[in-house]
């Protein structure tokens, strides 16, 4: 187990170097200097090059990613070109309503993707599967901004039983804050939902197959039995996997549901800076996502050897 | 008598108990939604309206200050003396004002914001404003005197803009994060992303205003800003970014929709000096090929005024100059033939993200197919608008709302991203810059507008609507929009 986690571990260190590279690349070499979008069209040649002194811009691309690499390394993440506050004070705050709502949307779509996907395998051909297949359909299908859009009209605009959009900020008490979040939470996690019940059935559906699965039953376990007791364990690493997915994507890609609820969030952070060619902070957050989505993987891979014991001596 | 005497004393005893209920229920507060965020709170180093719009006259106030109707009346400044040959500017400046934090604003907070503008290694995105300025005086905390190289009529506007704030140098170095003015409202609080709070300065030294405190909310997404109002989320907002969705907020008793005009002259910026536009048949090609009404109402839902040179239609010395490009393909047509181009060319058009510049650039690329001009899109961000067309000038053809009041004189400037180079026009701004006695400004003013009306330098749009939409009760905002600002010294609510 040991061995795993140390392979692992260097895989994941090496991923991030990479891509630390990569994103400073790609945003330094996309068009449009931060100085001059700060101060606009009647900027003057002598004010932009003050501006971008001050901002660091002046200094070799080379010297200002070994800075800022380094600086992250020490948790300094610099300081904003446009808002002028450190970069990690903002994440932090920011994190404070994205992790939240990523961990919300997570929660709900596995309370509603497990039973769901355990129902239609146990009823499998039959009408319960069928309905609850086709209605995964549709959730795959609708994209969650639509769905967002829809669940304001109802529950904002004509019941008046949530706010439109806004976050009530923490300081308010745990209840309006979750209370906010939770239309942006149902629509980010309904069509998560329904790629992990579909998930959970096909995986249920494989592992009712097996030799084991008739072992079970020859020695007089019910259908039902066997299924809680062998065939839900076995089913659980693509489960797993997917959940792991899930919640990187739960993480990085609710922009758009962050635009259209108007919450404070790490998307709409990076949406900002990007408009504002806030380098700085657009790498800090990509990167920071990056490592995220890696370190899921990473946790991902060692549930794996707990689940599933012949990981461990296969690598 | 005793009977009169008992009903007029339960008259004003009831009268009373209705003004205290009153009292009592009027709300003293609002939120104010937008749809940019500032970058930071500091108006005399950056660019962005939005802090303009968060700050202007709510915090920070100059020598004299833009009213809602466009006029200029004196702000910090209580009255000033102009001397005869017109370079000389005597301001008095108003007793007991007090910043933010306690400290006294005098002349030498006026020298030091003046000074700190025009400076070497100023970051002022408006520099240009005070290049004329060649000193400051203080001569006594009440008065300072500014001395000017050459008359400017334009200099009590200059001083007008955002740009141009008091601020102070004991609070100078917190001023993004933490602004210290002088103004009605007092910085509260910012959640980045989310809102910036104001509540009322109690110590302010002109009239208090009626709310207590004011949220300043950023919403981004039209369909958001949408169904933030629609859930009266947001008491009011300013630039409303849906035209399409204004006649069911106009239909709805619960609101009113504010619809005003702005600074911003929307033109089809055209490269001058980018063959074949360094033809000015080709540019006159171009403006009758347009039908500017169509753009107005496919792009716009009908909000927007026609305008035929580079000047605002509400300004009292506009001349409508609409005439000199009526909707006239065949006349395009006939042009371009002229000019070479029987058959068309290919040009390039550039759309930032505004919904003028994309919707309209749609319905422009299409009509300018109709004459045989094949003008291929880019959609553009901002950043990438500046550094490609703007600084780079590598662009055939852009549309842009340029919403400095009062910018004509960008046509003197040959370097300026539209590149028109006309020496007759530069002449011409001289002169205008000089000049002091209203009618001949006016007069010169309506010869700029001519002139470049004339040579077609861009095609001319329309001028932008100031789009609002407030609950009904909300009382004392700025229809126009003579500057970015949303003013909120005179708003309140109705009883």
């Amino acid at each position: 187990m040991l061995r795993y986690t140390l392979k692992r571990l260097l895989s994941l260190t090496l991923s991030l170097a990479v891509a630390s590279m990569v994103i400073f690349a790609v945003i330094e070499v996309a068009p449009g200097d931060p100085a001059s979008f700060m101060l606009g069209v009647n900027a003057q040649p002598d004010t932009l090059a003050a501006l971008r002194t001050e901002l660091g811009l002046d200094v070799p691309k080379t010297e200002r990613y070994l800075t800022w690499v380094g600086g992250m390394l020490t948790g300094d993440f610099g300081t904003s070109y446009t808002y002028r506050t450190p970069v990690s004070q903002m994440i932090a705050d920011r994190m404070w309503v994205s992790l939240p709502l990523a961990l919300y949307a997570l929660t709900l779509s596995t309370l509603i993707a497990f039973p769901a996907g355990i129902y239609a395998a146990s009823r499998r051909g039959k009408p319960g599967d069928i309905a609850v297949m086709g209605a995964t359909q549709l959730g795959v299908a609708v994209p969650n901004f639509w769905f967002a859009m829809m669940l304001v009209l109802v529950f904002a605009i004509n019941l008046r039983w949530f706010n439109a959009g806004g976050f009530a900020g923490w300081d308010k008490g745990f209840g309006p804050a979750m209370q906010s979040l939770t239309l942006p939470a149902i629509a980010l996690a309904l069509p998560q939902a329904a790629i992990l019940a579909r998930v959970m059935r096909s995986a249920l559906l494989d592992v009712l197959g097996e030799d084991f699965m008739r072992t079970a039953r020859a020695k007089g376990l019910s259908r039902r039995q066997a299924l809680w007791r062998h065939g839900l364990r076995n089913a659980l690493i693509p489960v797993l996997t997917i959940i792991g997915l899930q919640f990187s994507f739960l993480l990085a890609g609710s922009i758009i549901i962050e635009q259209v609820f108007y919450l404070p969030g790490l998307g709409r952070l990076v949406f900002q800076a990007i408009s504002s060619r806030d380098l700085i902070v657009v790498e800090s957050v990509v990167m920071l996502l990056v490592f995220a989505v890696i370190v899921v993987n990473f946790v991902v891979d060692l549930a794996y050897a707990a689940v599933d014991p012949r990981l461990k001596s296969r690598t | 008598m005793g009977h009169a005497f008992k009903h007029t004393f339960q008259a004003a005893l009831a009268l009373s108990v209705s003004l205290l209920a009153t009292q009592a229920i009027a709300k003293s507060d609002i939120t104010v939604a937008m749809q940019l965020e500032p970058p930071h709170l500091d108006p005399t180093s950056a660019a962005a309206q939005a802090i303009d719009s968060v700050v202007y006259t709510n915090v920070f106030e100059g020598l004299t200050r833009f009213m809602g109707d466009g006029a200029i009346v004196p702000g910090l400044a209580e009255s000033w003396e102009i001397s005869d040959d017109g370079t000389v500017y005597t301001f008095k400046l108003h007793d007991g004002v007090t910043f933010h934090d306690g400290t006294t604003m005098d002349g030498e907070d006026v020298k030091f914001s003046l000074d700190r503008a025009r400076s070497e290694d100023s970051a002022n995105a408006q520099k240009a404003l005070f290049s004329g300025i060649t000193e400051v005086e203080v001569i006594d905390p009440l008065t300072v005197k500014i001395t000017l190289k050459e008359p400017n009529g334009n200099f009590l506007f200059n001083l007008a803009w955002g740009d141009a704030v008091i601020v102070a140098p004991e609070s100078i170095d917190g001023i993004k994060t933490n602004p210290i003015g002088t103004g009605a409202f007092k910085f509260a609080g910012w959640v980045q992303g989310d809102k910036i709070d104001l509540e009322r300065n109690a110590d302010y030294w002109g009239d208090q205003p009626a709310l207590e405190k004011a949220t300043f909310k950023f919403i981004s997404d039209p369909t958001a800003a949408f169904a933030a109002v629609m859930a009266e989320d947001v008491d009011v907002f300013s630039g409303f970014p849906a035209p399409e969705n204004l006649p069911q907020f106009e239909a709805d008793p619960r609101f009113q929709v504010l619809v005003g005009s702005t600074e911003g002259e929307t033109i089809l910026s055209t490269n001058n000096k980018q063959p074949p536009f360094d033809d000015v048949r080709v540019r006159q090609a171009v403006a009758h090929a347009i039908d500017r009404q169509a753009i107005v109402d496919g792009a716009m839902f009908g909000y927007g005024t026609p305008i035929g040179t580079h000047f605002a239609p509400h300004h009292p010395a506009y001349v409508d100059l609409t005439g000199n490009s009526a909707y006239d393909p065949e006349k395009a047509k006939a042009l371009l033939a002229e000019a070479g181009f029987a058959d068309g060319f290919e040009t390039t058009l550039h759309l930032p993200p505004p919904s003028y510049a994309r919707r309209g650039g749609e319905i422009i690329a299409a009509q300018l197919a109709q004459v045989g001009i094949k003008a291929e899109i880019t959609n553009v961000e901002w950043a990438q608008w500046l550094e490609t067309v703007f600084r780079g000038k590598n662009f055939g053809l852009t549309i842009v709302s340029h919403t400095e009041p009062m910018d004509i004189g960008i046509y003197a400037r040959p370097e300026y991203y539209f590149q028109y180079d006309n020496p007759a026009f530069q002449e011409l701004m001289t002169t205008l810059n000089s000049t002091t006695d209203p009618d001949e400004r006016s007069k010169l003013l309506g010869q700029a507008q001519t002139m470049i009306s004339e040579d077609y330098v861009n095609g001319y749009l329309f001028q932008l609507a100031a789009l609002s939409v407030a609950k009904a009760g909300v009382q004392g905002l700025w229809v126009n929009a003579p500057t970015a600002a949303n003013d909120l010294t005179a708003v309140s609510w109705a009883d």
